[in-house]
């Protein structure tokens, strides 16, 4: 613990060290931030509680981080006071645009692996963008004192990764403390010292911005050049807008007001607006009257590839899905949608996530934090459609399938990372082939560890990939993917009819090889979950006029108590009662009730229950 | 387990019924319904308010029970005259259970007495006893016949061994003739019940059940698909895959079977459950619920209805029997329909009639629905053109779905 800390916007640059920690979810990584909160004093230990910077309740849930943090540490080492900022990162792959922001504040990283799991896919993109941000890597293995760990094992794998000696691969235990000091220690020694330039324009990348309801937008800075103090004028590179800076601070674990921000310290800005659209990540902060010229290099505006429509169960809700949705816009940047109506669903919204899980953690947020039940239709890519007299139209929903003569239809692309044993490789590629991948590579990382490379349709891996690689190789897969480009594929609308009648939330854009099997798939589906009704139902699945599947819901044939006396009328009103009650919890479809459950089902993946960790 | 009482308001001790119950009272017919909760052995199907001597212990003797139910019938008496409910003969008598017959025939037949001196009979009035085929002798129906009964219940259930079993009926099919002469000659009608749909039949053992029923030339048939009700010994069985569970098509079939063999044989269809040689045969007391009259059930657990007000009595006999002795009300709830409830019911209790539900009565969005029903073939649509909502065949076996659609939602 330090005697005396330095204070911010008055320490040099040569006593600051910022870094971030890089670990794949579970390997510990919130438990040693937890450690170094205790050790360096900022945290009491009776105010301490488990995963003490993972703020929403979802991210102590599942154990995720989903926005980045930065705490400032005071820590002295041979007699010399420094100031440590941690920023703690997004672990997931559907957030790696703010992990290159967050990588992008720091000089140094600690790579932090689970001492009996090894390296990670996640993780290991992580660790190339981090050496890619020409990051000083600090390897540790985490959770030595588990009985399972393999220290000699997973300290050559590291050390073989990013060159060095096992030897210099720190052993620690969050849980027990083991070894914290002496990362600490390393970090202060091994890590440079941030460099720029104090009397140039201020020039600060940040690296998060968070909405508070209290507060505003707060947006997490770090310096790179010049100073930015109280009550200034600043500016936002990107949109030239202008804000009034009326508190500037660093977070030692709490917001602690200071008299600024200079040459590599990081901390945070409020400046009374209301939307993270306003303080963008990765964006330039500079001063109003002394403004920068060049910004900061890699800025990106967020991109959504993964779009889900999003209904209320209740019709009534709908405006509070609105408002719910204008709230998490709020802190959410790469948020974006757009009403749609449905005939099946009604009124609901077109939303464009990250990926998966960017659009899990919204489905639970607006459900939990809103009181809302939400139907979230298949997810879907944006697809390219370009039609024979050359309009391109862009596809995010089936729906808007143009029904012309289609030229050509693109698909985004991804590049695959997938780390596993490699007794898991046949299994792994059968299932990558399966989904249209073509095989980019595979190396060996250790004796027993591949990395395989793929290159897949993003379409191919949205909806229940990710489960599928965790049940055959027993959960030991680790995925990592980024876009890559587009490519030319042979895809269909698949519609889905109940007496015929067509069902816009069961439509698919598939490729044509797949066609078949989703309308097998969808139709069987749906004659197990729609119960029968007083006539039959035909189910088929159609690609334009041509009927691919079909099954039948046979009509209901009895439907009546057989006694009703006089000890059975009130029963029997009541039981009619809540019939009437359950019919209006039914969507009509034609003449077909359809129960919401069974959309609910449809829609959802057999195996949803265990996606989600990733 | 007997099945729960439904949720009502309180009900008042001294059994005052509102001025609503009391109005038109004169036009409509009084019946009288007497419950005998008592069963040599539960049923494992049964979810019927009954009770077995080892059941019952102490407090509630079955020597006491006829005492008890007089006095039920003398408070009735007193209730109905201070609400203001017109004094009116009885038009029909039903004593059901449980199994009557388990009561000495003296104990019935005194029960009746003292209802006929309170209210009188009305004239050519329909007296019905439920028996158990077991439970009868030559002596015992004459007696009942002597006391006035006209009319007996068997419940014949089945005639195949395997299926009796499954139900836990003691008697042996070869009862059931025998019983159904003594009936003959003591000069009472004759009603049989039929279970179909029991785990384990098949569409050949129900036949030979209806064939066995008709050779004995019932007047009157009343045939029930098997409701497995929660509680039940035989829901316990089924949810621990010692007896497999039916499905509805099963009892569809086997419904269709009955009604095509009961036709041939000459008798009709009046109610969705209930067929009868001719009009004569069809069961009154048990039309006047269909049709919403009033009457009076007396009993541990029975339900009354007396103009658009229902109530229910305290379901066990020992507290059942202390409420009579402390001269209160055995009421254990009530509920006081409201026009729309009264509607609803009256929907859907005489849609189960041949005579339908007629279309003048109907609300327009019931209105609307009969055009879709024709279309669906639920309805008769040469009835519906002349006024009358008239199940089909199939619009009998899916009666609850053609109520739905007939209320407003």
């Amino acid at each position: 613990m330090a005697r005396t800390a330095p204070v911010p916007a008055a320490t040099d640059p040569a006593i600051i060290r910022n870094f971030c920690i890089i670990a794949h979810i579970d390997h510990g990584k919130s438990t040693l931030a937890d450690r170094m909160l205790q050790l360096t004093g900022v945290v009491e230990q009776r105010d301490m509680k488990a995963q003490y910077l993972d703020r929403m309740d979802i991210e102590r849930e599942r154990g995720i981080t989903i926005k980045s943090q930065a705490v400032r540490l005071p820590w002295e080492l041979d007699g010399v006071s420094y100031a440590l900022n941690m920023i703690d990162t997004p672990g997931h792959v559907d957030f790696t645009y703010e992990v290159s922001r967050s990588l992008a504040a720091c000089e140094g990283a600690i790579l932090l692996v689970d001492a009996a799991q090894g390296i990670e896919a996640q993780t290991l993109a992580n660790l190339y963008l981090a050496m890619e941000n020409d990051l000083t890597i600090i390897p540790v293995l985490n959770k030595i004192d588990l009985p399972a760990a393999q220290p000699e094992k997973y300290a050559a794998e590291l050390a073989n990764l990013i060159g060095g000696d096992p030897e210099d691969v720190l052993l620690v235990s969050g849980k027990t403390g083991v070894g914290v000091e002496a990362l600490l220690d390393k970090i202060v020694r091994d890590l440079p010292s941030p460099v720029g330039d104090a009397s140039a324009p201020a020039r600060a990348m940040i690296f998060d911005s968070v909405y508070d309801t209290y507060r505003g937008v707060v947006t997490y800075v770090r310096v790179v050049d010049g100073q930015l103090s109280p009550r200034e004028r600043i500016q936002m590179m990107s949109t030239r807008a202008t804000h009034e800076l009326l508190e500037i601070g660093v977070s030692s674990p709490e917001p602690t007001p200071s008299k600024g921000l200079g040459v590599g310290e990081v901390g945070y800005l409020i400046t009374g607006v209301k939307d993270v659209r306003q303080s963008k990540v990765g964006d330039t902060v500079t001063n109003f009257a002394k403004p920068a010229t060049e910004s900061l290099a890699g800025y990106a505006d967020a991109k959504p590839m993964v779009f889900s429509g999003l209904y209320p169960l209740e019709g009534a809700d709908y405006p509070v899905l609105r408002d719910a949705l204008e709230k998490l816009m709020l802190n959410d940047a790469a948020l974006v949608y757009e009403p749609e109506t449905s005939a099946a669903l009604g009124f609901g919204f077109r939303v464009g996530f990250l990926g998966l899980l960017h659009l899990e953690i919204t489905r639970e947020r607006l459900e939990r934090e809103y009181n809302l039940s939400l139907i979230s239709t298949a997810p879907n890519v944006e697809y390219e459609v370009t039609l024979e007299d050359k309009n391109v139209v862009h596809v995010t929903n089936p729906s808007e399938y143009p029904v012309g003569k289609i030229a050509e239809v693109r698909e985004p692309m991804v590049s695959a990372t997938i780390l596993a044993p490699n007794e898991f490789v046949g299994t792994i590629m059968e299932l990558c082939q399966s989904r249209r991948g073509v095989m980019g590579g595979m190396d060996y990382l250790s004796e027993d560890r591949v990395e395989i490379r793929y290159r897949l349709p993003l379409a191919e891996i949205v909806f229940d990939f990710f489960d599928m690689l965790k049940s055959r190789t027993r959960g030991y897969a680790s995925l990592d993917w980024k876009a890559d480009g587009d490519q030319v594929a042979d895809l269909v609308k698949v519609d889905i009819m109940l007496q015929g009648e067509q069902v816009d939330a069961f439509s698919a854009i598939t490729h044509r090889d797949k066609a078949y099997a989703y309308g097998v798939m969808m139709t069987g589906k749906l004659r197990e979950l729609i119960p029968r009704q007083q006539f039959e139902v035909p189910i088929q699945a159609a690609i334009g006029a041509r009927i691919i599947a079909r099954e039948n819901i046979r009509a209901i044939r009895k439907d009546v108590l057989a006694k009703c006396y006089g000890g059975d009328i009130t029963r029997k009103r009541k039981l009619l009662e809540k019939q009437k009650e359950g019919k209006k919890r039914m969507k009509m479809v034609g003449r077909v009730e359809v129960p919401q459950e069974a959309f609910i089902a449809a829609l959802s993946s057999d195996e949803s229950k265990d996606k989600a960790k990733k | 387990m007997p099945s729960a009482l439904p949720l009502g308001d309180p009900a008042p001790s001294d059994g005052a019924l509102p001025p609503t119950a009391a109005a038109g009272s004169a036009e409509r017919d009084f019946g009288l319904y007497v419950h005998i909760p008592f069963c040599a052995v539960r049923c494992g199907y049964c979810d019927f308010n009954t009770y077995t001597a080892a059941e019952l212990g102490g407090g509630a003797s079955q020597a006491n029970y006829a005492f008890t139910v007089q006095q039920e019938l003398q408070f009735a008496a007193g209730a109905l005259a201070a609400s203001g409910v017109a004094d009116r003969p009885l038009s029909t008598v039903f004593f059901g259970g449980g199994t009557p017959t388990l009561l000495p025939s003296a104990d019935l037949a005194r029960v009746l007495r003292t209802a006929v001196d309170i209210w009188g009979l009305a004239p050519g009035a329909e007296v019905t006893i439920e028996a158990n085929p077991d439970s009868v002798t030559p002596e015992s129906l004459e007696e009942l016949a002597r006391a006035g009964f006209t009319r007996v219940s068997f419940g014949m259930q089945s005639a195949v061994p395997h299926v009796l079993a499954v139900l836990d009926r003691t008697h042996s099919p070869a009862r059931v003739p025998l019983a159904v002469e003594w009936a003959r000659a003591a000069g009472l009608k004759v009603s049989l019940d039929l279970i179909y749909g029991t785990p384990g039949e098949d569409l050949q053992d129900w036949r030979t059940s209806l064939e066995a029923a008709l050779a004995l030339e019932p007047d009157h048939l009343s045939a029930y698909a098997l409701i497995i009700e929660d509680g039940t010994a035989l829901a316990r069985r089924i949810r621990r895959s010692q007896v497999p569970m039916v499905d509805d098509d099963d009892h569809a079939d086997k419904y269709e079977l009955a009604d095509t063999l009961l036709k041939s044989a000459g008798m009709a269809w009046y109610e969705v459950s209930n067929w009868a040689r001719s009009g004569e045969d069809q069961c009154r007391h048990n039309i006047a619920y269909w049709k919403g009259h009033d009457w009076w059930g007396a009993g541990p657990g029975a339900h009354s209805h007396i103009g658009g007000t229902r109530w229910w009595n305290v379901k066990h006999p020992a507290a059942y029997a202390q409420r009579l002795a402390a001269g209160e009300s055995p009421a254990a709830g009530r509920e006081v329909l409201d026009k729309d409830a009264r509607y609803v019911e009256d929907v859907l209790l005489r849609i189960r009639l041949a005579d339908g539900y007629p279309t003048e009565n109907l609300q327009s969005p019931g209105r609307r629905a009969v055009a879709g029903l024709i279309a669906d073939g639920l309805i008769d649509p040469v009835a519906a053109f002349k006024g009358a909502v008239i199940l089909s065949d199939r619009g009998r076996l899916l009666a609850d779905g053609v109520v739905r659609r007939l209320l407003p939602d």
